[in-house]
C-alpha cells in the first residue's frame, strides 16, 4: 500500500507533468486557452494513460524488446480511437474545440514515456497507480494553466466572470504567444519556489529543470550523444534509462 | 499564385510551431545548437512530405470507400512509424552522406506530433493531393525556420546573464512566446 501511494503521489509534485517533467508540451500549450478545455484534455489523457499502462504492464513479458515502441504506439492508438468515438458521442462540443489534439494524444510523450519508463518494467497495480498519479497531475496542471490564461485573457474562469468591471482582458493570453509566456513564467516560479523550499529545509535543491529531457529523446538512443548535458540528468523518471 | 499564398500561409501566417503549437516538444528539445536544429528540421521536412504523400492515397482509396474513417489515427501513426523505419534503412543503404546528416534525427520523428498533425490537418482541410503535399512541404519549412531561429537565439542566451530561476527551459519558452508574437504580425497579410 505504501509503495502504491509513493507511485501515485510522485506524479502530483516530484515529477509533476508537464511543469517538472516537460512531457506532452503540445496539448499543454494548445488546449489551455480555457480552464474547461484543459480539464477535458486532462481527463482524456487520464483515460488513455491508465488503460495503456494497464495493458502494457499486463503484456510486458510478451512484448519483444525490439518492437516495443511500435507495440506501445499501437496500444495507445487503439485507446485514442476509443476516446475519440466516446467524445463524439457524449461531449461533441468539447471534441470540436479540442479538434486535432484529440487524435494527437497518441503521440503525447507522456503516454509513451510512462509505458517505456514504468509500465513495461513494473507489475500491474503500481503501473496503474503511476498512471493515475501522473494523469491527475497532468489534469490539474492543465486546468491551472488554462484557468490562469482564461482569467488574464478573458476575465473568466470556467466561464464564470471573476474580475472587476473596468478590467481590460489581455487577449494575447488566450492566443498562441500567451501559452508560451504563461508556461515559461510558471516554470520559473516553480524553480524559485523549489530553491526557496530547499534552502529553508536545508536539503540539496532538486534537479534543475534543464536536466529534464523532452520526449524527443524517447526510444532513440542517439539522442544521448546529441545533447549529452540533458542525457546526464536522465534519471528524472520521464525516461529513466 | 494560389500555391504561393498556401506556402506563405503555412510558413508564416499559421506557422506550425509558433501559431498552431504542433511539434513543441522537439522545438524545445532539439533547439540548443543551430547545427542540430538544421538536421532535425531537414528530417522533419523530408518525413512530413512523404507522410502526406502516403497517407493521402490511403485515406481516399482505402478508409473513405470502406467507411472506416474512424481508424484514421491508428492507420496514420502506423504508416508514419513504418515510413520512418523504411526511410532510415533506405538512407543508410543507398545514400550514406544524407544518412550521416539526417539519420540520427529520424527515430525522434515518430513521436513528433507535427508529422501526424499535418497528415491529419491535410485530411481535415480536404486538400487535393498536390495541394496537400505542397502544404506539408511548406509546413516542414516553417518548422525548420522556427527551429533554426530559436536555436540561434538560445546559443546567444547561453552566454547572457539570465536570472537563475529562468535559466534553461523557462527563458526558452518566453523567447518562443516573443517569436510567436512576432509571427502574429503576419496575420494581417493573406486572408
Amino acid at each position: 500500500m505504501h509503495r502504491l501511494w509513493k507511485e501515485f503521489s510522485k506524479g502530483l509534485w516530484k515529477e509533476l507533468p508537464p511543469f517538472r517533467v516537460l512531457l506532452g508540451l503540445c496539448p499543454t500549450l494548445a488546449v489551455t486557452s480555457s480552464a474547461e478545455n484543459g480539464l477535458g484534455m486532462g481527463l482524456a489523457v487520464v483515460f488513455v494513460l491508465t488503460l495503456s499502462n494497464l495493458i502494457v504492464s499486463l503484456l510486458r513479458k510478451m512484448i519483444p524488446p525490439k518492437v516495443r515502441i511500435a507495440c506501445f504506439i499501437l496500444i495507445a492508438a487503439s485507446l485514442v480511437v476509443t476516446v475519440e468515438l466516446l467524445m463524439q458521442a457524449y461531449v461533441y462540443p468539447l471534441y470540436q474545440t479540442l479538434g486535432i489534439f484529440v487524435p494527437l494524444i497518441v503521440v503525447n510523450c507522456l503516454i509513451l514515456g510512462r509505458a517505456e519508463a514504468f509500465a513495461s518494467k513494473n507489475p500491474v497495480l503500481p503501473s496503474v497507480a503511476d498512471a493515475l498519479g501522473m494523469g491527475l497531475g497532468f489534469t490539474l496542471s492543465l486546468t491551472f494553466l488554462g484557468g490562469i490564461r482564461e482569467l488574464l485573457g478573458n476575465g473568466t474562469v470556467f466561464g464564470v466572470p471573476m474580475t472587476w468591471d473596468s478590467f481590460q482582458p489581455l487577449s494575447i493570453m488566450v492566443q498562441a504567444p500567451g501559452a508560451f509566456l504563461a508556461l515559461g513564467l510558471i516554470l520559473a516560479a516553480m524553480n524559485a519556489f523549489s530553491n526557496w523550499y530547499s534552502r529553508r529545509h536545508e536539503e540539496t535543491p532538486p534537479r534543475a529543470l534543464e536536466a529534464i529531457t523532452s520526449c524527443s529523446s524517447l526510444g532513440a538512443e542517439p539522442m544521448v550523444v546529441l545533447n549529452g548535458d540533458d542525457a546526464n540528468g536522465n534519471g528524472n523518471g520521464a525516461n529513466g534509462r | 499564385m494560389d500555391y504561393f499564398l498556401l506556402v506563405i500561409t503555412a510558413v508564416f501566417i499559421s506557422n506550425i510551431v509558433l501559431v498552431q503549437y504542433l511539434g513543441a516538444c522537439p522545438f524545445m528539445g532539439t533547439s540548443k545548437a543551430v547545427s542540430v536544429a538544421l538536421g532535425m528540421g531537414g528530417a522533419v521536412i523530408f518525413v512530413m512530405t512523404l507522410a502526406t504523400a502516403l497517407t493521402w492515397p490511403i485515406q481516399h482509396w482505402l478508409l473513405l470507400p470502406y467507411r472506416v474513417e474512424y481508424l484514421q489515427t491508428i492507420v496514420f501513426i502506423l504508416v508514419i512509424a513504418s515510413l520512418v523505419q523504411l526511410v532510415e534503412m533506405f538512407l543508410r543503404k543507398f545514400v550514406p552522406p544524407l544518412y550521416e546528416s539526417l539519420g540520427i534525427f529520424l527515430p525522434l520523428i515518430t513521436t513528433n506530433c507535427a508529422v501526424l498533425g499535418v497528415a491529419i490537418l491535410v485530411q481535415r482541410s480536404e486538400y487535393s493531393f498536390i495541394r496537400g503535399v505542397v502544404f506539408s512541404l511548406a509546413s516542414g519549412a516553417g518548422f525548420l525556420l522556427a527551429l533554426v531561429i530559436i536555436a540561434a537565439i538560445r546559443e546567444r542566451l547561453d552566454t547572457a546573464p539570465v536570472p537563475r530561476v529562468f535559466k534553461g527551459t523557462p527563458v526558452a519558452l518566453i523567447t518562443a512566446g516573443m517569436m510567436s508574437l512576432a509571427f502574429y504580425a503576419f496575420r494581417g497579410m493573406g486572408g
